[in-house]
């Protein structure tokens, strides 16, 4: 027991600081994660969420989870399938995350990131690219297609680079790397995502694999800007389980939302979710589409700001910011400076130039949250309303303040019982 | 129908394109535009959102592709929106220049942010300004509260607050001040000068401060009490805290007040206040009409361009006097060859002395106490079997030499009068009795000589020449009979200050929280002024309650 929420709390950030997670391989995910290895189980992002409370993404993702494992045939025999017959669980819960829908099944492939210092392990699967993609909720045709080629071709190819490297890939180096070239690991990951193409592409050229599969997996990572996304976030959720370890203080340790609740975990409350509905982000849209096709907020791609990245290190991707208002370098600027109120200590390991390098933001407290009325601003996609369109926009969000409320008078009263 | 037009080689990344696409698809003659780059992923978008046009089939991806879906055939739409885009890109790429200054969202950071904050300035709905008025003065800022609708009690308990403390709190309600350079809400651009305006009415500071703009003075400070300041209830506890701020800033030589009447009991308090604050005053009661009007350093005016007009016509004559040595006596004697200037200054001497001017005018005097003279030499007594003293200075120049064995003599006023029948010298005559005078009284007893010059520079003795003639020999020149008073006034009023809080508000460059109306923090920002916004909301009580919990619990 520490004696005060404060020494918990460097204690929480100690945790974070000193946790070094590897990317060592890309496994398919029944390997990794025992609730997936039997039965009809699908993992989703956000807290607990039922087949019927499930928003449109959502659900046409788990439409084509189910086509993916062969459990139906067409659209409705899946639909009655999800319906009837699936057991849904969080990804967090998995020590995994997934981004919007967050659905992955046993035979996706998933990143696996180890931390070198404490030894817990972190999945998350594969970016699938822009467009009409299953974590937006599309899922026929070209969707199948891809899922299928990562499966095949993409996942044994990364395996097998990856294994070259006897440690895997140390991922906190090249993160502090692609910070200073304009990335903030949620909207914007153009620079590590090249960083980490650079960092395995001789290992993929000598593989084991047909050149021309070689040649596809290279021209996919070339072209997937956002193909790091899931690798930070698995990398944040890493170092967020090593600091929730700890099982004292007000740090936050998880932000996601299934599109209908938002949720928070929080060091010192165990596996509790704190829980209220989610705002509906606004930002930009691809022509063609508005505001009104936004689907409310879905992911557990807000990790990335549970870590302290994101939204939280808008300053050093300013291009960014223009996804809201009228944009620009202040704006990024009075973003972080804002979210330096809420989150205690600056991450030295990844220090920004254009604020002056300064470090990122680290360790999300629930109490400055509550005392400052500031909830943290989240960089996100927006995925279409209906299944099956994918993504239409992209934007800022942020969540209800609610959660933090929650959170922060349960933490009042497991104080009054032990003190 | 659809158009569309290429920019060949012009890259921009996909925000920009994306912003572009929102604003220039609100355009009113245009249904939707669609602008992207040429890749293939952005053909394939512009044939599932219903916007493909065969023109771009050879873009290349440094190629930007304009689609245009606009009602009719016009052609002029596509070239208007292309000229649109070149035009918006340009706009960008120059960007614009934002006052940059930090924005906290609760005032712990808001103070971590600007340690030396000094001043928060108040912008919020009248019911929470009290909250954070109080907040502000416990961290041990000075506070303007722009906000109206604050209630008189809470008004009370913030000024008490901070009198308690030697802070200063402007308003409820207080929509003009100048502190140092920081124009504080509705403010206007005024040079630095010498003179301190402190008052209960906005516009009247404006008014006032503009003036003295325009009058060729700046000020130091232009300080708001709020408009129910120097009620009865309130009792003029800003008022008091203000004056006391300007009486003890070096910068600040000439104190103006402004303000509707004050309450009777507070009236008195606050004149006492002004007689005694060491620094000559100028005060306009609006709508007041004062039978006396000048007590010795405080002088009492109808309207605001003559309280503006006395109080630069004041920092002139601060400037004289701080060329003048400290007197060793304090008695004026007046020693005038015209008859109405002589008559002016014991009138002007009498009013702010309290003292009777002669009306009998024996021999010639105006004004004779045992402390000060004034004399006509055009009086009969002396021109008798003479010329008039205009026209020979033989007289005057007898009596000016009869000073040097006037030991209470401190301050000599004469007149110089030009133009046609006068003198073709008088200031050489004058100089020269002078120089003789001091010359026989020594470095011991000084005397200040104050000089009223009439003429014009047409003049035949050249009113130009005879003005060097009186400043080389050390003579001083009034610009007025009224402004030679005023300054042999200064002299001899003692410079003691009762009570004076020495303020860092005023003596160090104003550091200001604003919390509010975002626009003052850009005003205070773009003169140079250390900013923090505080961007504030309303809570409710449930919230309210959880945030105070939540900053204490460690």
């Amino acid at each position: 027991m520490y004696a005060t929420i404060n020494e918990a709390n460097a204690a929480v950030l100690d945790e974070m600081r000193s946790a070094r997670p590897y990317l060592v391989d890309v496994r398919p995910a029944h390997e990794c994660i025992p609730a997936l290895a039997e039965g009809h189980v699908l993992m989703h992002a956000g807290p607990p969420i039922e087949w019927a409370a499930m928003t449109g993404p959502m659900k046409g993702a788990v439409l084509g989870a189910c086509l993916f494992e062969g459990w139906a045939k067409t659209t409705e025999e899946a639909e009655a399938f999800a319906q009837k017959s699936v057991r849904f669980v969080p990804c967090h819960d998995q020590s995994a995350v997934g981004p919007m829908g967050g659905i992955t099944s046993a035979n996706m492939p998933v990143l696996v990131v180890r931390n070198a210092n404490q030894g817990n392990v972190a999945y998350c699967n594969l970016n699938e690219g822009i467009g009409k993609v299953m974590r937006f909720g599309a899922f026929e045709g070209e969707v199948q297609t891809r899922l299928a080629w990562m499966r095949d071709v993409l996942a044994p190819v990364l395996s097998e680079a990856l294994k070259r490297n006897s440690e895997g890939l140390e991922l906190t180096a090249l993160m502090a790397q692609a910070i200073t070239m304009g990335d903030e690991f949620h909207q914007r990951n153009i620079a590590a995502s090249a960083l980490l193409l650079k960092a395995l592409a001789a290992d993929i050229a000598i593989g084991s694999a047909a050149a021309a599969d070689k040649e596809e997996v290279l021209r996919f990572l070339e072209r997937t800007d956002q193909f790091f996304l899931n690798v930070a976030m698995a990398y944040c959720k890493c170092v967020m389980d090593a600091g929730h370890a700890v099982g004292e203080g007000s740090i936050v340790t998880a932000m996601t939302r299934n599109g209908r609740d938002f949720g928070i975990r929080v060091s010192g409350l165990g596996k509790q979710w704190f829980t209220a509905p989610v705002n509906t982000p606004v930002g930009l849209f691809f022509t063609g589409y508005s505001q009104d096709d936004a689907n409310p907020d879905i992911g557990d791609s807000a990790i990335t700001e549970t870590f302290g990245v994101g939204g939280a290190a808008m300053v050093a991707a300013p291009g960014v910011t223009r996804f809201v208002g009228s944009g620009g370098f202040s704006d990024a600027l009075e973003t972080s400076e804002e979210m330096r109120e809420i989150y205690v200590e600056a991450n030295t390991t990844l220090q920004i130039p254009t604020w002056d390098f300064q470090g990122a933001c680290m360790g999300l407290d629930v109490r400055r949250v509550v005392e400052s009325g500031i909830t943290p601003v989240i960089n996100t996609g927006i995925a279409h309303r209906e299944p099956g369109i994918g993504q239409v926009g992209a934007g800022v969000v942020r969540p209800p303040l609610e959660c933090f409320e929650q959170a922060f008078e349960a933490l009042v009263e497991a104080r009054s019982k032990t003190a | 129908m659809l158009s569309a037009r290429l920019i060949k080689g012009n890259f921009q990344d996909s925000v920009t394109l994306m912003v572009l696409s929102r604003d220039l698809s609100s355009l009113a003659d245009v249904n939707r535009v669609s602008v992207m780059m040429g890749t293939s992923a952005n053909k394939d978008v512009f044939r599932e959102t219903g916007m493909w046009h065969d023109d771009l089939a050879e873009a290349t991806p440094n190629d930007l592709c304009i689609v245009i879906d606009a009602e009719g055939e016009d052609a002029g739409v596509a070239d208007r929106i292309a000229a649109q885009v070149e035009e918006r890109l340009a706009a960008m790429a120059k960007g614009g220049s934002k006052a940059r200054y930090p924005v906290a969202r609760s005032f712990r950071r808001a103070c971590d942010q600007l340690p030396k904050a000094d001043l928060a300035l108040i912008s919020v709905a009248g019911q929470y300004a009290h909250g954070l008025a109080k907040e502000a003065l416990d961290a041990g800022l000075n506070v303007m509260i722009f906000s109206d609708n604050v209630s008189v009690e809470e008004e009370r308990d913030l000024k008490e607050t901070a009198r308690e403390r030697g802070l200063l709190v402007m308003g409820p309600d207080c929509g003009t001040a100048i502190v140092g350079k920081a124009p504080l809400a509705f403010a206007n651009r005024i040079p630095q000068g010498p003179i301190a305006v402190v008052g209960a009415s906005g516009t009247g500071l404006q008014e006032v401060t503009c003036q003295i703009a325009r009058g060729g003075m700046g000020i130091s400070h232009a300080l708001g009490l709020g408009g129910r300041d120097l009620s009865e209830t309130i009792g003029g506890l800003s008022a008091e805290t203000a004056l006391d701020f300007v009486a003890a800033d070096e910068a600040s030589k000439v104190v103006v007040f402004v303000s509707k009447p004050p309450a009777a009991a507070v009236r008195a308090a606050l004149l006492d206040k002004l007689k005694r604050l060491g620094k000559p005053a100028v005060a306009l009661f609006l709508g007041d009409h004062p039978d006396r009007r000048d007590f010795g350093d405080l002088h009492l005016t109808r309207t605001l361009d003559e309280a503006a007009a006395l109080a630069v016509d004041l920092a002139k004559v601060e400037e004289q006097a701080a060329s003048v040595p400290a007197l060793t006596a304090k008695g004026i004697r007046g020693l005038y060859t015209g008859g109405t200037l002589a008559g002016e200054a014991a009138q002007l001497l009498a009013e702010a002395l309290d003292l009777s001017a002669d009306a009998a005018h024996d021999e010639g005097f105006m004004l004779r106490t045992a402390e000060h003279r004034i004399i006509d030499l055009g009086d009969d007594l002396y021109t008798r079997g003479r010329p008039h003293p205009m026209i020979d200075p033989f007289g005057r120049n007898e009596m000016i030499h009869a000073l040097a064995g006037d030991a209470d003599a401190g301050i000599l006023l004469v007149d110089v009068v030009l133009g046609f029948g006068s003198h073709a010298d008088p200031a050489g005559e004058l100089a020269r009795a002078v120089e003789e005078m001091r010359a026989a009284r020594g470095d011991k007893a000084p005397i200040t000589v104050i000089a009223n010059l009439t003429g014009v520079s047409e003049d035949p003795q050249d009113y130009a020449a005879q003005a060097k003639t009186l400043e080389d020999a050390g003579i001083l020149i009034a610009d007025s009979v009224r402004m030679a008073v005023l300054l042999a006034l200064r002299l001899i009023t003692p410079a003691k200050v009762e009570t004076a809080t020495l303020s860092p508000l005023l003596s160090e460059p104003p550091a200001v929280i604003n919390i509010g109306l975002r626009g003052f923090a850009d005003d205070l920002a773009s003169n140079d002024v250390d900013v923090v916004h505080l961007k504030w909301e309303p809570v409710s009580d449930k919230t309210e309650k959880l945030r105070r919990m939540a900053a204490s619990l460690i």
